[in-house]
C-alpha cells in the first residue's frame, strides 16, 4: 500500500522533480552534423541517484553542463526546481541548488587552505561570516575531511583532493550534486573513498545525485541508469534490466560489468543461470546455485 | 632544484605578528623599508638592527629560515660588496696594490650596504612567513579599496594573485614531470651553452603553456559552478579586523620613526 503512494506521488506530483529537460538540443558548431544533444527529455526526481553513462563524445558531459546553466540549450529547455536556465536573474539560484563536481581535483581548488576553499562558494553567496564558518565546518565533516581544514590542498592525496571539491559544493546546500566523471583521474583507492562519499550523501542527507562516469561497477548502486548514444539517449531504466541488456550496450560503445559479464559467457556457454546478478556477492550465490 | 622556490612561503603559528591585521603588516613593512634606508646614522642603524631582531624573535621564525630568503640574491650581494670596496674612494688608504685601492670608507660602505640588503630581504620575507597568501592578499584588497572608486580592478588583482600562489606548487610539480617525461626521452637540461640550454628549456615551456590554459578553462568552470560572479556582494568567513595590538603595533612603529629622524638630526657617526 505505502509503494502505491510513493509511486502515485512521483508520478502526478511533477514538482518534485529537481531536474527536467525538454526536447534539449545543443551544438558546438552550426554544423548540422555535429549535434551534441538531440532531443533528451529527461527528469530526474528528488533523492535519487541517477548514473548516466556513455562513450567518450556520447554527450553526456555535455548533457551535464546544462544542469547548471555552464551552457543554455539552442532548442528546447532546462529547468531547475521550475526555473527554466535562460533565465539570467535567477542564475546564482539555479547554480546553488545544483552544484556541479569536475574530473581533476587540482583544476577546481581555487584556494591554498582546505577550508577556505570550502567557504569560496558561500563568500560568492554572501552569507554572513559567522554562518559561513558553520556551513564550512559542517560540510567538511559530512565528506570526513574536517581534521584536514587547516591543511595545503596540494599536499593532499587525489581522493583526499576530490572530497574537498565535494565539500566546496555542500557548502552551497545544494539539492542535487552533478558528478562529472568525479573518479577518471584518481586512484583505486581515491575511486573508492569518493564513490563511498557519493554515496553517503544521498542515503544520510538526500542530496540528489547525477553521476556522469564511464565506469559501469560505479552504476551498480544507482536507482537509475541512463545510457547515452549519439547525442540520445539509449536505454533509461534500473541498472538491473540496463545491465542485462548486454546488445545494446555494446552497440552504445561500453562494456558490461564484470560481474554480468561471467554471467552472460556461462549462459552462453549452455549454462542455465536466471538471474540478474549485479554484486559479486549475488553472482557468487547464483553461480554456486547453477553448479549446485 | 625547483622545490627551493620560496616564494610566498608561510609558516603557521599563534603568535603576536601573526595575529596582527595584514594591512598593518603590509603597511608597517613599507615603513620599515623607508626607515631602513632614513637611517644614515650608526645609532640609527643599530636601532632598525634590534628592531628586526625583535620581530623576529616574536614571530618565532628560525634564524636559519630567515636567511634563507637570502640564498637567490647571494650573488648580488657579493657582486655589491667587491664594487664598493674597490671604488667606493675615500682617503684612509689601507692596501693599494697597481691600480686596486682599497680604503676604510670602502670597505665601511661594503659591510653597510650588504647588511643593509640582508635586511631589507629578511624584513619582507618577514611579511610572507607569518601571513598567510589568503591574508595578505585580502589584506592588499583592502588596501586598495580606494582605487575601486577610480575603477580599478583591485578585486580581479587580488584574485589573480591568489590563484597565481595557489598553482605555483601545482606547476612546480608538472614542470617536474615534463622534465622527466623529456629526459626519458633523451632531453639534456644540463650540457652545452646558454643558447643551447635556453633551447632545451623549450620542450618544457610549451607543454607547461597548454596546460595551464587548460587549467584556466577547468578552473573558471569550476569557480562559475560555485557562483562566482566577481567581487560584487561577496562576503569573506574570515573577516580581518584591526585590534589592540595593530594600535600597540603602530605606536611602536611611530616610536621607532621618531627616534631615527632624531638622531639623523644629531649627525653623530655618519655612515
Amino acid at each position: 500500500m505505502e509503494r502505491i503512494i510513493i509511486n502515485l506521488k512521483t508520478r502526478f506530483f511533477t514538482m518534485d522533480s529537481i531536474i527536467r529537460t525538454e526536447k534539449l538540443y545543443f551544438s558546438y558548431d552550426a554544423d548540422v552534423a555535429s549535434v551534441v544533444l538531440n532531443g533528451i527529455d529527461l527528469e530526474i526526481e528528488k533523492g535519487t541517484f541517477v548514473a548516466v553513462l556513455g562513450h567518450n563524445g556520447s554527450g553526456k558531459s555535455t548533457l551535464a553542463k546544462h544542469f547548471n546553466a555552464l551552457l543554455l540549450p539552442q532548442g528546447g529547455h532546462v529547468y531547475v526546481g521550475g526555473i527554466d536556465t535562460a533565465n539570467e536573474e535567477l542564475l546564482l539560484e539555479i547554480r546553488r541548488r545544483v552544484g556541479m563536481v569536475f574530473q581533476n581535483p587540482d583544476n577546481q581548488i581555487v584556494a591554498t587552505v582546505v577550508e577556505e576553499d570550502v567557504a569560496f562558494a558561500p563568500e560568492n553567496l554572501g552569507y554572513p561570516s559567522h554562518e559561513i564558518r558553520e556551513r564550512v565546518d559542517e560540510a567538511l565533516k559530512m565528506v570526513n575531511m574536517y581534521e584536514y581544514r587547516q591543511h595545503a590542498p596540494h599536499l593532499l592525496s587525489g581522493g583526499q583532493k576530490q572530497r574537498v571539491a565535494i565539500a566546496g559544493v555542500l557548502a552551497m546546500n545544494p539539492q542535487c550534486i552533478v558528478f562529472d566523471e568525479p573518479t577518471a583521474m584518481l586512484d583505486p583507492q581515491g575511486r573508492e573513498s569518493t564513490i563511498k562519499t557519493i554515496r553517503e550523501l544521498r542515503d544520510k542527507h538526500g542530496v540528489t545525485i547525477v553521476l556522469i562516469t564511464h565506469h559501469m561497477e560505479e552504476a551498480i548502486d544507482a536507482d537509475r541508469v541512463i545510457v547515452m548514444s549519439e547525442g540520445k539517449i539509449v536505454i533509461d531504466a534500473a541498472p538491473r534490466d540496463v545491465f542485462y541488456n548486454v546488445t545494446v550496450l555494446k552497440n552504445a560503445g561500453l562494456s558490461v560489468p564484470e560481474t554480468v559479464q561471467i554471467i552472460h559467457e556461462l549462459q552462453d556457454d549452455g549454462f542455465s543461470i536466471d538471474t540478474k546478478a549485479l554484486t559479486i556477492e549475488e553472482c557468487a550465490k547464483a553461480i554456486f546455485e547453477a553448479l549446485k | 632544484m625547483l622545490k627551493d622556490i620560496t616564494l610566498g612561503q608561510y609558516f603557521p603559528g599563534d603568535t603576536i605578528v601573526h595575529r596582527l591585521d595584514p594591512r598593518t603588516k603590509l603597511i608597517l613593512t613599507m615603513v620599515y623599508i623607508t626607515a631602513l634606508f632614513m637611517a644614515n646614522v650608526l645609532p640609527a642603524f643599530l636601532l632598525m638592527i634590534i628592531v628586526l631582531m625583535t620581530c623576529l624573535a616574536l614571530s618565532k621564525i628560525k634564524a636559519k629560515t630567515a636567511l634563507k630568503g637570502i640564498k637567490p640574491v647571494v650573488f648580488i650581494l657579493v657582486f655589491m660588496t667587491l664594487l664598493n670596496i674597490f671604488f667606493y674612494g675615500g682617503d684612509t688608504i689601507l692596501i693599494q696594490f697597481y691600480v686596486i685601492v682599497i680604503t676604510k670608507e670602502g670597505i665601511l660602505r661594503a659591510v653597510y650596504m650588504a647588511v643593509r640588503l640582508i635586511m631589507l630581504i629578511v624584513g619582507s620575507f618577514l611579511l610572507t612567513y607569518t601571513t598567510s597568501p589568503i591574508a595578505l592578499t585580502d589584506g592588499i584588497e583592502k588596501l586598495l579599496n580606494p582605487l575601486k572608486k577610480l575603477k580599478a580592478p583591485v578585486h580581479e588583482l587580488a584574485m589573480m594573485m591568489s590563484i597565481a600562489l595557489r598553482f605555483i606548487p601545482t606547476l612546480i610539480e608538472e614542470t617536474d614531470k615534463i622534465m622527466s617525461a623529456q629526459k626519458s626521452r633523451g632531453a639534456d637540461f644540463e650540457s652545452g651553452g646558454l643558447v643551447k640550454r635556453a633551447k632545451a628549456i623549450l620542450p618544457i615551456i610549451i607543454p607547461l603553456f597548454i596546460s595551464a590554459f587548460r587549467r584556466a578553462d577547468e578552473l573558471a568552470i569550476a569557480m562559475e559552478s560555485r557562483c562566482y560572479h566577481g567581487g560584487e556582494g561577496r562576503t569573506r568567513m574570515k573577516e580581518i579586523k584591526t585590534s589592540g595590538i595593530d594600535y600597540a603595533a603602530y605606536a611602536f612603529a611611530g616610536i621607532i620613526v621618531a627616534s631615527i629622524i632624531l638622531l639623523r638630526r644629531t649627525g653623530l657617526w655618519m655612515i
